[in-house]
């Protein structure tokens, strides 16, 4: 050996990763256009309000044009790893790209009214929403449990500020608050887990992990048992199932609500993309350990989420509870632990998206003065009166949550149960449909005060504006609910698609 | 036997969509064009229903007009729609009762989306009907919730949030059942071949383990249970049928609780006949505890309209002990009647609420002596009573004795105890009718309006089906009666079930 040593006297060029700059092309989009916002409102003199929202949504465009190309890339090619194996484009990540590019359009014009209206000028709303996509699509193209650790964290850093975006609102700063101590502790978690799992396998590489665990029986299973749970645990507060959703409510509640829309969208959309990666490719050979937990979870998150939403007299709360009943179903997917299974997550997930950014873009309307001033339930009453076209696009998206037939919402609930059922879970599938009982009802609560008679001195006789980018989110979520619920084929071949490739 | 060239069960189901969506856009500020669009469209569903019971084989068992498209491939869902015995007469009764129900009954207020709502349940309700994919199927069977739901919550009287939120959590408590025996049983049916809601392919398949159908079984009838609904899941129904207003009532009774009954024989029975017969008792019982606890509860109703809406609960318990009788007569019997009652409690509804439109109650104690200013009402009244005690000469006779002496042959004293409840039915609608026609009127009873012509142009379609039906019953009971016996001799050969040979026609025919 000393020897050896001694020979080599020049020290040999450090190793860099090829970076393939163009199948990282989503994620430098993002970032690229959170720049350009910086130094346009720097550079640029005159500024015209809607100048940093269409530069938002032409980012987003452009991401979901490189995302569909990668797509086809990855159709004709197949999956790539690139930067020595910290990232792989897989049709599972470019599916979540896309997802998140849909969450950006969407957010944006959500955005829009809301500052404008708060007298926010700035680009600063559109910068963290751009920054935190990008960790969104970091973490669904990740192939390392650093990569992943790195993409949550740009994810949530940005989601942390946005929370507390409006600072004149007390509730607001108490969200941001919470949601950052409890985040922060959950990334903590998640940091310990991923020590715990290189400690039993010897690498942070899912690939290298996952062919550990193939070859080996897992030394130290207790060791990386541990880690699994805690991974599962720090990635679990992300998406918010129970018992890690405590902070959902009132963090839902406080933020302003385009950044809760935002946040509800792509939070979950991401922390469900390292999730089902992790859990069903890279720990595939542990799944007798994890499928049990994943079940408890999946049954205590669907009936505390529709049990509490019931009695809410919050709008935000109720979409909370109901956001977070609905991991509990793409949870179900998860715990059937197939490719049907997967498949039937991100459907729901892609329903999802809208269901939930279409829910918030009305409520953000109906919520007056900036869209935070009023979100109690009886501001609903009598909606159907005075904006007939809004209170039936919200009733079309809150039927689709509840799982009504001809809808993406039913369709996306009756995939995952299939794939539960596929996989003889037949409990978990009946729990899922029996919450989704007890989640109708209040669905039809509002739907009910909608169309009910105003009170001659309450909201429902008040004119009520909605301004156009709003209205373009609601009619896309709506209209995207109930075409693909008539005609799902191409978005359920996408997901299947996706995991084929996965 | 398809002699018709264009696809006409497809339009049948469309048709009311589409008039729908043409309704949403019409102005709102023209209610009389929406009535009459709305009217035109469904009384066009109706005569595309009649001309396909004309262009129906009656010697013919299996499913007619039977046309075939994929939809969602990946999940192996098609569209299949096609008609057999059990399905047409449901169709039709369904033609028939929607163009009554939306120019019947008054609408006090939003007469768009009124109608827009009663012609998705009209493509609901004949979607369910006509589907022969299970996946098909349990979409329309739902989505007639929502319409539903709307109508007894916007057009409703005063308790309609409560009744209807009950109907829908309910309805979807039952269906969270079948959504996940449906896919069980697709599932647990491939071994191998490829995932297929057809329920013609799947009754084909039926390689399931005894316990494992038995509990599809439960898991199907549960849904339709709530539906039907058979004891002890009926609370929803009197409460809905109150609540709901007449146009509502009307096709609840006539046609929405039709397809609970209609669900058991085509899906329930059809897929898993040994589960059926086993579990024959179970339903046989229940369906006897409705008919006597549903007339009983009738007898000490102090309001008309859920007089009616009790007596439907004992009516439909016929028709589930026709069903589980597992016989010809039974089952034939049973079809039948799902149509007769929706005739006859169809009317009812409507003649409650003329009656309600002029005093504003529905109390019994607070009607009286209505036969002096009303006679024409009185007359019509008087039919349509009978027809729902089952006199015979009119309708409810030829279903109920055709149930009745099917149960008898194979489940005797489920059948004597069920007789009771006939006679039960004449003592509470007698009485009810005795209450409000009889005697002298007093007070806002004097001097009200007869019935008008619009009035009695609606009604008589239905009075004129009810007596033809208890009249001359044969054409009718030719169409079903090819599907049932087949029906019945599957279940035979699946299972060591006979029915008694006095129940099976060929012998006779053979003589």
């Amino acid at each position: 050996m000393i020897p050896l040593l001694a020979q080599s006297t020049t020290i040999p060029p450090l190793d860099t990763p090829n970076v393939e700059y163009s199948a990282m092309l989503p994620a430098l989009i993002l970032i690229g256009g959170a720049m350009l916002l910086l130094v346009a409102v720097s550079v640029v003199r005159r500024r015209p309000p809607w100048l940093w929202t269409a530069i938002t949504v032409a980012t987003g465009g452009a991401t979901m044009a490189a995302s569909l190309v990668l797509w086809f890339d990855v159709r004709d090619e197949g999956a790539r790893r690139i930067v020595a194996d910290a990232l792989v484009v897989d049709g599972f990540a470019v599916f979540f790209m896309v997802l998140v590019s849909v969450t950006v359009i969407l957010g944006a014009l959500l955005a829009t009214p809301y500052l404008d209206k708060e007298g926010f000028g700035g680009p600063e709303f559109y910068v963290l929403m751009l920054l935190s996509a990008s960790g969104a699509v970091v973490m669904a193209s990740a192939n390392d449990l650093i990569v992943l650790f790195l993409g949550l964290e740009i994810l949530s850093i940005a989601l942390y500020v946005l929370a507390g975006f409006n600072p004149r609102r007390m509730e607001s700063r108490e969200a941001a608050m919470k949601y950052f101590v409890l985040g922060a502790f959950s990334s903590a978690l998640f940091l310990y887990g991923v020590a715990l799992v290189y400690g039993a396998t010897g690498s942070t590489n899912l690939g290298v992990i996952r062919a550990f665990l193939a070859s080996n029986l897992a030394p130290n299973g207790g060791v990386l048992l541990g880690g699994a749970a805690l991974i599962l645990v720090g990635l679990g507060f992300k998406v918010a199932v129970v018992p890690f959703h405590t902070w959902t409510p009132d963090v839902y509640q406080g933020s302003p609500s385009p950044a809760t829309g935002f946040m509800a969208a792509a939070a979950k959309a991401a922390g469900f993309a390292g999730l089902l990666r992790v859990f069903f490719s890279t720990f595939s050979t542990l799944r007798l350990d994890w499928r049990p937990a994943v079940f408890a979870i999946a049954v205590v998150t669907l009936l505390v989420g529709s049990v509490l939403a019931v009695v809410q007299t919050d709008i935000k709360r109720m979409l909370a509870y109901s956001s977070i009943s609905h991991a509990g179903y793409v949870m179900i997917g998860l715990q059937a632990a197939s490719k049907e299974g997967i498949a039937g997550s991100l459907f729901y997930l892609l329903a999802y998206t809208f269901m939930v950014l279409g829910s918030f873009a009305v409520v953000t309307t109906v919520g007056r003065k900036g869209g935070d001033a009023n979100h109690d339930l009886s501001a609903y009453k009598g909606l159907a009166a005075r904006r007939p076209a809004l209170a039936l696009a919200f009733t079309v998206l809150l039927l689709s949550q509840a799982g009504v037939p001809f809808t993406t919402g039913f369709l996306a609930k009756f995939y995952v149960i299939s794939a539960a059922v596929q996989s003889r879970s037949y409990a978990l599938a009946l729990i899922g449909m029996l919450s989704a009982v007890i989640a109708a009802f209040f669905y039809l609560r509002i739907t009910v005060l909608m169309y009910a008679q105003p009170d001659d001195a309450g909201e429902g006789v008040r004119r009520l504006a909605v301004p156009a980018a709003t209205g373009i989110v609601v009619a896309v979520a709506a209209a995207f609910t109930v075409a693909f619920g008539l005609v799902p084929s191409p978005m359920i071949h996408f997901a299947r698609q996706a995991t084929l490739l996965l | 036997m398809n002699d018709l060239d264009f696809p006409i069960l497809s339009a049948i189901v469309l048709l009311p969509a589409a008039a729908a969506a043409v309704v949403a856009l019409l102005p709102k500020n023209r209610p009389d064009v929406i009535r009459l669009v709305g009217f035109l469209a469904a009384l066009a569903v109706g005569v595309l229903t009649v001309v396909l019971a004309f262009a129906f084989d009656a010697g013919d068992a299996a499913y007619q007009f039977v046309s075939q498209h994929n939809w969602i491939e990946d999940l192996g869902v098609s569209w299949i729609v096609g008609v057999d015995g059990i399905s047409l007469f449901l169709v039709v009764l369904t033609g028939v009762l929607f163009p009554i129900a939306l120019i019947g009954p008054k609408v006090h207020r939003d007469v768009k989306s009124y109608t827009a709502w009663m012609l998705v349940l009209e493509a609901g309700c004949l979607g369910s009907f006509l589907s022969l994919d299970l996946f098909v199927f349990f979409l329309f069977f739902e989505v007639t919730l929502v319409p539903m739901y709307f109508i007894i919550g916007g057009w409703g009287y005063d308790n309609r949030v409560y009744a209807s939120i009950k109907f829908f959590l309910y309805t979807l408590f039952g269906s969270a059942f079948m959504l996940v025996g449906m896919l069980a049983l697709v599932y647990l049916s491939a071994k191998g071949k490829p995932v297929t809601f057809d329920v013609r392919e799947l009754a084909e398949r039926g390689t399931l383990a005894e316990s494992t159908a038995r509990w599809l079984f439960l898991a199907f009838t549960a849904a339709f249970a709530v539906k039907i609904p058979l004891f002890p899941v009926h609370t929803w129904l009197p409460d809905a049928h109150t609540e709901a207003p007449t146009a509502g009532s009307v096709i609840l009774a006539g046609v929405l609780l039709k397809l609970g009954t209609y669900g058991i024989l085509r899906f329930a029975v059809t897929l898993f006949p040994a589960a059926a017969v086993d579990l024959a008792p179970l339903l046989l019982t229940l369906a006897t505890i409705g008919i006597i606890y549903g007339a009983l509860v009738a007898t000490v109703q102090k309001d008309l309209k859920r007089l009616v809406a009790y007596s439907s609960v004992a009516h439909l318990g016929f028709i589930v002990l026709g069903t589980f009788a597992l016989t010809n007569q039974g089952v034939a019997g049973g079809v039948l009647q799902m149509v007769n009652h929706g005739l006859s409690t169809g009317a009812l509804f409507l003649l409650v609420g003329m009656i309600y439109e002029r005093r504003h109650t529905r109390q019994i104690s607070e009607l009286n002596g209505l036969q002096k200013s009303m006679p024409v009402m009185a007359a019509v009244f008087t039919v349509v009573m009978l027809s729902s005690v089952g006199l015979p000469g009119l309708n409810g006779f030829v279903g109920e004795f055709l149930i009745l002496i099917g149960t008898f042959i194979t489940h005797r004293w489920w059948a004597v105890v069920a007789t009771a409840g006939v006679i039960l039915a004449a003592l509470y609608l007698l009485w009810a009718y005795q209450r409000v026609f009889h005697g002298t009127p007093t007070g806002d009873n004097v001097g009200l309006p007869d019935m008008t012509w619009r009035e009695r142009a609606v009604m008589a379609p239905l009075v004129v089906l009810i007596v033809f039906l208890g009249v001359y019953p044969k054409p009718v009971l030719d169409r079903i009666n090819p599907s049932v016996e087949a029906l019945v001799s599957r279940i035979e050969k699946a299972t060591d079930h006979r029915q008694p040979a006095v129940a099976t026609r060929h012998e006779v025919d053979g003589e």
